[in-house]
């Protein structure tokens, strides 16, 4: 798979200054180019290609996240997520060394799809793993995201040894995972990593439609109906902890 | 001096003086709780809420005016007693003798009052025309001296919303003072100004501070005689806190019935009431309830207040706007906190008595708020929408801990700073008439330095910079000059009475200019900068349109390249102000604020660089143009914030408005995040942010069907309305605004 060589020269898609739903607090949220899966649900279409993006570098993306510290609290902090941060591994270790000298809190919003000596450094300079789990049996992970289950669960095997803190999210989506079978083994995952400190199910909705038009690509969940938000909280209820 | 009203409270140096701050200082208790002491509406409460709302509705099918009393000038002892219900009313007093029956005040200007009377179906009588004709108001004054100069650049909208037809408002008189002193020791102390000022040189300014003073004393006795229509003997101190409020409010009411001014403030008040509700709760003469109550039925005083306006100032300020600010919160200097229980309780009043405009509650940040303070600031927000925040740590060094917001965003030391209020200059119009050499492109005036178009075929930075700073340089010099010709005739023909004889004589006077259309200069000059910009001319070589090619940087980017521009642009334009004396010797101030009139000002400027087109609207206030951000909201608020509050002291307005979904996924999350996001900005060194939490939906279907959201209030620059009071042009500017999303 592809990955920049480069540490210090990283591929981003968009800079959201302010960010409140990826991670805790008030963060500035860096979205990477590139992602090697193709979830059917996914929102952002527009980070999949690996040539698109613009270049930046560790210093530069550091000092544009600088400006925005005021804003961060005690709880806030940067969140990196995509595309697939994973595939440019090497550049966000660089950036969250930095950040953390810097006394920023640093939080990676994956899929968990690679676990190698790359991602394994990434991870000792994160303070947070934000871990989508977007399908609970082998089958349906790998037709509806083009990869394994067991990579992400190797993955989420590794933040447990590391007890690194996790945030597991898992989009609801009506008719594919929200099923009380999916749920339970939503339930189990967690209940058997200690490092998972929440589980956020995400209500599917289409505001991508659009993107996905301009871009000519087919979505494949046009015709599903959003998840109402009345319902996401209920099946949300057994997660609190 | 000795009152037994006093009984109970510390001495100081408020006693041999007058002197309400130290009173404060000596005397308050700042709260670092939550808001769990709190308590609802009362029955009584909701029984007046409900008499009040019904006649707002009575208001509202009439037109916007339920009545006028067109035979009597509005003064402090010209009208009966008033009254919501008499016998449920804890705080009294009306403009008038009814419930929002609008008195005339012809002395800004007889045509003012002649044209509102008449667009609302009424006719002003025939006594008050003719008193009229053998009187001067300041309208005339100010038309009598008026150079062509200055009409051409009043007609063709370079200077709009000028105070010289109406009264200038942004005074506030210290209220608090008639509840601790009473009237007859604040007319001792001003006799005794008198015989002081009587030992000068009898100068021009001399002459006429006595003949204020005079007025003064004599303004402070029909106070007195108001309060006694209604049954209150306000010659002696306030005893309680009940009366406290009542003798507070009647000092406003008399100001209101003496002027109609654009924004007239209440001041800083909570903390001064506190004292007496405290010592009224340890007497166990009041209950949190009681307290409440009280805060309740001045609320809803303030919240009947009207004056009578023409439908052409609403178009300009929309929303039928009064301007009551209250300023709540803020640290002392001694860095110990000014917030009180009755901070909360202030607020609370957006709970008893639901959202609404009135009055225009600002908090006074600091970061070294108490949190629990701040996390209740920002659910009131998130749930009401009718708040706005001003930088405590901004003013504070400069206006000391006992200053107030005048309008939506002037500080001014309360009783020791007044202003003279100037309204706004419009800098889309001056960039276009720098470029067409003199001629306003709308208007075809002819006006400023005169000299050929630009000829360029794509116009350079350096030589548009140039024009730029000539045609500035004498804009700002006839905006001061201006701006002196009508303050010197407001002074002498609708000087503030009631409200100078609540300030100290010696007073200071700050002079606040404006500006409007800050991000369309910013970015035009960026686009001529970073960009090609080639100037569309018509048939006789005037500059009616610019073609644009490429990518510039946009104010509300957090790019330097650009907001720099806009820091330089109210540097400059406050240095060149500065160039020109203030009348009386007053303090040269700078504001960013537009209020709703940047639709207005919109209308009235051609195409700029920048790719806005001809009739569209500014962006209000300070506030980044819609639609031109792309970093989120966060570089939207750095941009702001990094202007320079030095050269802007009379504020910097900025709007924010986002959507429940973008602050979080809990209440809880949201509430503190939106602290965060406040600490940050103003961290910053930014000065105001009026904060909107709501889906663009809600006001779509508040637009398609007004009726079903009478009480919807929003924050445009600088104050809160009613949304549906706006007109519908308004609407659609405050809901086509950039509204932060999530991604």
């Amino acid at each position: 798979m592809q990955g920049s060589k480069q540490n210090d020269i990283g591929r981003i898609h968009s800079f959201q200054s302010l960010g409140t739903v990826d991670g805790p607090g008030v963060r500035t949220v860096v979205f990477m180019q590139g992602c090697p899966l193709r979830c059917i649900c996914c929102h952002n279409p527009d980070t999949w290609d690996f040539t698109g993006g613009t270049e930046t570098t560790v210093e530069e993306l550091t000092a544009r996240i600088l400006r925005y510290r005021s804003y961060f609290g005690t709880e806030g902090g940067v969140t990196v997520s995509g595309g697939e941060p994973l595939c440019q591994a090497a550049f966000v270790t660089a950036l969250f060394r930095r950040l953390r000298e810097l006394g920023i809190s640093t939080a990676l919003d994956t899929s968990g799809y690679r676990l190698d000596d790359e991602v394994r450094a990434l991870l000792t300079v994160t303070d947070l793993v934000l871990l989508d789990y977007k399908y609970t049996n082998a089958e349906d992970h790998l037709r509806y995201t083009g990869c394994e289950l067991s990579r992400v669960e190797t993955f989420l095997d590794h933040l447990q040894k590391l007890g690194k803190p996790t945030w597991l999210r898992h989009v609801l989506i009506p008719g594919y995972n929200d099923s009380a079978e999916s749920l339970a083994r939503l339930r189990e995952v967690r209940d058997a990593h200690s490092c998972i400190c929440k589980v956020e199910l995400l209500p599917f909705r289409k505001l991508c439609l659009e993107k996905y038009r301009e871009l000519g690509i087919p979505f494949v969940l046009e015709n599903t109906p959003e998840m109402p938000a009345a319902r996401a909280e209920e099946l949300a209820k057994p997660f609190k902890l | 001096m000795e009152f037994t009203q006093w009984t109970g409270f510390t001495t100081g140096a408020w006693q041999n003086e007058i002197n309400v701050r130290d009173f404060i200082q000596k005397n308050y208790t700042p709260y670092y709780g939550d808001a769990s002491f709190l308590g609802g509406a009362t029955e009584r409460t909701k029984e007046l809420l409900a008499q009040f709302r019904e006649l707002q509705k009575q208001e509202q099918e009439k037109g916007g005016v339920l009545d006028i009393d067109t035979t009597t000038v509005s003064s402090l002892c010209n009208y009966q007693p008033g009254y919501l219900d008499k016998e449920k009313e804890l705080i009294v007093g009306l403009q008038t003798d009814a419930p929002l029956k609008r008195g005339v005040n012809p002395f800004g200007g007889i045509r003012m009052a002649r044209s509102a009377c008449a667009a609302y179906g009424y006719q002003l009588s025939d006594q008050i025309e003719e008193y009229f004709t053998y009187r001067t108001t300041h309208n005339d004054g100010v038309f009598r001296v008026y150079t062509d100069e200055m009409k051409a650049a009043r007609h063709c909208a370079l200077l709009t919303g000028l105070p010289d037809a109406y009264g200038r408002g942004r005074i506030i008189g210290d209220y608090r003072r008639v509840a601790l002193y009473g009237i007859d020791v604040l007319i001792a102390e001003k006799k005794k100004d008198k015989q002081r000022v009587g030992e000068r040189m009898m100068d021009v300014e001399n002459i006429r501070l006595l003949e204020e003073l005079s007025q003064q004393i004599n303004f402070l006795g029909k106070l007195k005689e108001m309060a006694a229509m209604y049954g209150y003997d306000i010659s002696r101190p306030a005893a309680n806190a009940r009366e406290a409020i009542q003798w507070t409010y009647f000092g406003y009411l008399a100001a209101n019935k003496e002027q109609n001014g654009a924004a007239m403030s209440f001041g800083r008040t909570s903390t001064f009431f506190d004292i007496y509700i405290e010592r009224d709760i340890r007497a166990g003469i009041l209950d949190e309830q009681g307290a409440q109550e009280l805060l309740d039925d001045l609320v809803l005083k303030l919240r009947m207040a009207r004056h009578l306006r023409t439908p052409e100032y609403n178009e300009l300020f929309g929303g039928d706007p009064m301007w009551i600010t209250e300023s709540v919160g803020g640290m002392g200097q001694n860095h110990k906190t000014l917030v009180t229980k009755t901070s909360y309780r202030m607020l609370n009043t957006l709970y008893t008595l639901g959202p609404a405009p009135e009055p225009n509650l600002t908090v006074l940040w600091s970061s070294r708020l108490p949190e629990a303070f701040k996390r209740f600031c920002a659910k009131i927000s998130i749930d009401t929408d009718s708040i706005q925040y001003e930088s405590d740590d901004l003013m504070r060094p400069v206006y000391g801990d006992d200053y107030a917001i005048a309008c939506c965003v002037s500080a001014m030391k309360v009783g020791k700073q007044m202003q003279f209020f100037g309204a706004r200059t419009n800098l889309g119009k001056l960039l276009l008439l720098a470029l067409n050499g003199g001629v306003d492109n709308v208007f075809g005036t002819r006006l400023g330095p005169q000299m050929e178009p630009m000829a360029d075929e794509v116009l350079d930075y350096t030589k548009v910079m140039e024009r730029l700073q000539l045609y500035m340089t004498w804009l700002c010099k006839l905006y001061v000059n201006t701006m002196n010709c009508i303050h010197y005739m407001h002074d002498k023909y609708a000087y503030e009475k009631t409200q100078m004889a609540l300030h100290d004589t010696d007073v200071d006077r700050l002079m606040a200019f404006g500006v409007a259309g800050l991000s369309v200069i910013a970015d035009s000059l960026s686009a001529i900068k970073y960009a090609t910009v080639k100037p569309i001319r018509d048939e006789n070589g005037m500059i009616v349109d610019f073609e644009t090619v490429g990518d510039f940087p946009k104010y509300g980017n957090d790019d330097d390249r650009v907001d720099e521009i806009a820091q330089n642009i109210l540097t400059d334009f406050h240095n060149e102000l500065k160039k020109t004396p203030a009348y009386r010797g007053a303090q040269h101030t700078l504001s960013a604020l537009t209020i709703t009139s940047n639709v207005v000002y919109g209308k009235k400027t051609g195409s700029t660089p920048d790719g806005r087109k001809k009739g569209e609207p500014f962006a209000p206030g300070a506030n980044p143009m819609h639609n031109r951000e792309q970093n989120g909201a966060l570089a939207s608020l750095n941009s702001v914030s990094k202007l320079p509050y030095a050269a802007a002291r009379d504020g910097i307005s900025n709007t924010f408005s986002i959507v429940p979904d973008a602050l979080g996924k809990t209440e809880e999350e949201r509430v503190a995040n939106l602290v965060s996001v406040m600490n940050g900005y103003f961290e910053n060194g930014a000065h105001h942010l009026n904060v909107n939490v709501m889906n663009r939906e809600t006001l779509l279907k508040a637009y398609e069907n007004p009726e079903a959201y009478p009480n919807l209030t929003i924050r445009v620059s600088g104050y809160a309305v009613n949304f549906c009071k706006l007109s519908r042009e308004q609407q659609k500017e405050v809901i086509s605004r950039t509204f932060h999303t999530t991604v």
